[in-house]
């Protein structure tokens, strides 16, 4: 017998605003109107601008280690954008640009990286995960929420975002199986920009695309131009349609690119091109959008220069929020493990003692301490 | 002898154990062109190449998965797992496999691996950068686990550690990877594991702790003007009770100090082994000064929940007072 093809396919690539503003009418018209455009636009900006300010912040040692987002703002929030309000966002951590426009407060983002877990108590209303730490790991969550949603009979469906390293993790492979084969309205939101901390991404998937990972789990599937906000707009409808009307999971590699630090604990110069970075940045996300918005009319050097200036008010009320907040109670972090806390806890929490002595000094009853002098940290 | 930092001493330690023995290849995420994200494995890459020094894919499960495989075909892998808080993935590999394989083969296949592993808080890490879950592994039959407090000690113990002939977890305290710095010599030597340090010597009273927390400990003691015994296990599986069992029969009182939390801390099972072997030379309870049984907070308030030598200086005036 001949061998026969089992099965073949083709992935599809979505670009319809290329680097130098060049606009596919076919694809893209209609897709964001331009007043809207306008917002995502000065968006973005402001996001750019909280990324550099966090950085400063924490060069100066008002803020822990801080992921930025330069260069990937187009892909969370074009997804914000096109989702509805009441959709689940599952995000990593670097889709500040996504969770601002959804109503998340600057200041909420801050907060956690300040080391204050205040910074993720996120209204229910806004239907927004807090970040993920572990990587990999959030999609499965995603696949949950969007399994409950399906469960009730709602429409509501789940986004998670994850980059190109966490298609490595077992994690991210159970999300997909679990999805695809019971049927679970999620989108699975790859940014693939090309490299996870100092790895690249040909040590995470030898693929020519990450998309084709979508087609082992028999998973629809699609990749576009990252930086390119229609292309994402464009893919995520395309996705939560299927989604919401067949109940199907679906696959996006936005293809994008980190253009800062892996995080300011982290120096890209030691295991990356500067001329690599060099060319990434003549494809920012932000710049063809404003070209576009010039060439149609719609923006200009004095709408900018109002915009840098509001960039930079928001900002920095964002960040006085943020470090105005009263210190963290020490009780919270006793109280906030159970609904109730156990009693064993509570003592720990009103003693701030672990040593029995401490906990009940009845046992030492008559004795008389004298503690050395304290150190204040 | 070279006055190095903890990060260089398991540096020299590495590279002296990758010239010496051929079969040892490093793997990990970020370990090579990077050096790691604390520049543990600074230098590797350039010296011994992509074949020893291997990026891999950002998979622990993996990592571990792979290393036993490796260490079974009979090389000595030496994989790093980035921190502590990203160990969840690995854990099957690690118990399912790694630990059990030499038993459930009587022998016929063996895991020689070292996993190395930076661990606990105190540097104002993002959240699950600073926990402290050596307990776990203690617990695990068939997992050796390794803990070094000082320079000196810590590249004695990675080397023994690599040696070995059966799994080891060595956990590498970030706190102190920078905090200060120790003569060590330049040629190679071991520090066996099992084996306790007895840092300073005294009568009154026995601390006993491991990692970054013996640094509070010597801060605590060193306030007072008590004559205290303090003993960093240094191994934590299998841990030097003799060395304990000695200094609590002479000292009568002893507190524990670690930063894992309290509940099942390896605390317990040393006060619990003092109980068994030192019952009628205790002049007062085993005191546990820990972590408190709480998910380690974010970094605005993780130096109340560590114990610091306030917390430690009060239980030793308590413990004595006792």
């Amino acid at each position: 017998m001949p061998i026969k093809s089992a099965f073949t396919t083709t992935i599809d690539h979505v670009s319809i605003l290329d680097v130098n503003a060049n606009f596919d009418e076919k694809l893209g018209a209609g897709l964001i109107p331009d007043a809207d455009l306008v917002r995502l636009y000065e968006h973005m900006c402001v996001c750019r601008h909280l990324d550099e300010v966090a950085f400063k912040l924490q060069r100066s040692g008002r803020m822990g280690t801080f992921p930025q987002n330069m260069g990937q703002e187009a892909t969370s929030m074009g997804a914000a954008y096109a989702l509805d309000k009441t959709d689940w966002l599952v995000p990593c951590y670097r889709e500040n640009a996504g969770l601002f426009w959804r109503g998340l407060p600057m200041e909420m983002i801050l907060l956690h990286w300040m080391g204050d877990e205040r910074g993720n108590a996120i209204p229910r209303e806004l239907y927004c995960m807090p970040l993920a730490i572990p990587i990999g790991t959030q999609m499965l969550h995603a696949t949950g929420l969007a399994w409950a949603s399906k469960y009730r009979g709602e429409k509501r469906l789940a986004c998670t975002f994850f980059g190109d390293g966490a298609t490595s993790e077992g994690d991210f492979h159970e999300a997909m199986n679990f999805a695809a084969n019971l049927d679970i309205p999620v989108i699975f939101f790859c940014q693939n920009n090309f490299w996870a901390i100092s790895v690249p991404g040909k040590i995470q998937c030898s693929a020519p695309t990450v998309a084709q990972r979508a087609v082992a789990y028999g998973m629809d599937t699609i990749q576009c131009d990252g930086n390119d906000i229609f292309a994402v707009v464009y893919c995520v409808r395309k996705a939560a349609s299927l989604a919401r009307e067949k109940g199907r999971p679906f696959f996006i590699e936005a293809v994008t690119y980190r253009l800062g630090d892996h995080t300011t604990a982290d120096d890209a110069r030691r295991y990356r091109d500067q001329a690599e970075v060099d060319a990434w940045k003549t494809r920012d996300p932000i710049l063809r959008i404003r070209k576009f918005l010039t060439t149609r009319g719609l923006w200009d050097d004095a709408k900018e220069a109002a915009l840098a200036e509001r960039a930079q008010r928001d900002v920095s009320s964002a960040v006085e929020r943020a470090e105005s907040i009263a210190p963290p109670n020490r009780d919270d972090f006793f109280n906030n493990m159970f609904a109730t806390i156990p009693p064993d806890l509570a003592l720990q929490r009103d003693t701030m003692q672990t040593h029995g002595i401490g906990q009940d000094p009845s046992q030492i009853e008559g004795a008389v301490i004298e503690l050395p002098a304290k150190t204040s940290h | 002898m070279a006055n190095l930092t903890l990060v260089q001493a398991i540096n020299l330690a590495l590279i002296q154990e990758m010239e010496r023995d051929e079969r040892v290849l490093i793997l990990g995420e970020d370990v090579g062109l990077n050096g790691g994200v604390f520049r543990v494995t600074e230098g590797l890459h350039k010296r011994f190449g992509d074949k020893r020094v291997v990026d891999t894919p950002l998979a622990e499960s993996g990592i571990i998965g792979a290393s036993i495989g490796l260490a079974m075909a009979g090389l000595r892998p030496i994989p790093e797992i980035q921190f502590e808080g990203f160990l969840g993935p690995a854990y099957d590999q690690i118990c399912s496999h790694a630990a059990r394989m030499r038993t459930r083969t009587r022998g016929a296949m063996t895991v020689p691996l070292t996993i190395r592993i930076p661990v606990g808080g105190g540097i104002h890490a993002p959240e699950l950068h600073s926990d402290s879950p050596e307990t776990i592994y203690i617990h695990q039959p068939g997992i050796k686990v390794v803990m070094p407090s000082s320079p000196y000690d810590a590249k004695g113990l990675l080397i023994s550690a690599i040696r070995d002939p059966d799994p080891v977890m060595f956990f590498e305290p970030k706190r102190i990877y920078r905090a200060f710095r120790e003569e060590v010599p330049e040629d190679e030597y071991t520090l066996p594991l099992g084996k306790a340090r007895v840092v300073c010597e005294g009568n009154e009273m026995t601390i006993v702790s491991w990692g970054a927390s013996v640094v509070q400990c010597m801060q605590a003691i060193e306030r007072g003007g008590r004559s205290i015994e303090l003993i960093d296990l240094r191994t934590l599986y299998p841990f030097d009770m003799d060395a304990v069992e000695a200094s609590v029969k002479k000292t009568g009182r002893c507190v524990i100090v670690h930063e894992a939390p309290k509940t099942c801390g390896f605390g317990a099972e040393i006060a619990a082994r003092i109980m068994e072997r030192c019952f009628l030379y205790l002049e007062s309870p085993v005191q546990r000064v820990a972590g408190f049984d709480t998910i380690m907070p974010y970094y605005k308030l993780e130096l109340d929940y560590m114990p610091d030598a306030d917390r430690i200086a009060r239980a030793i005036e308590e413990t004595a007072a006792y």
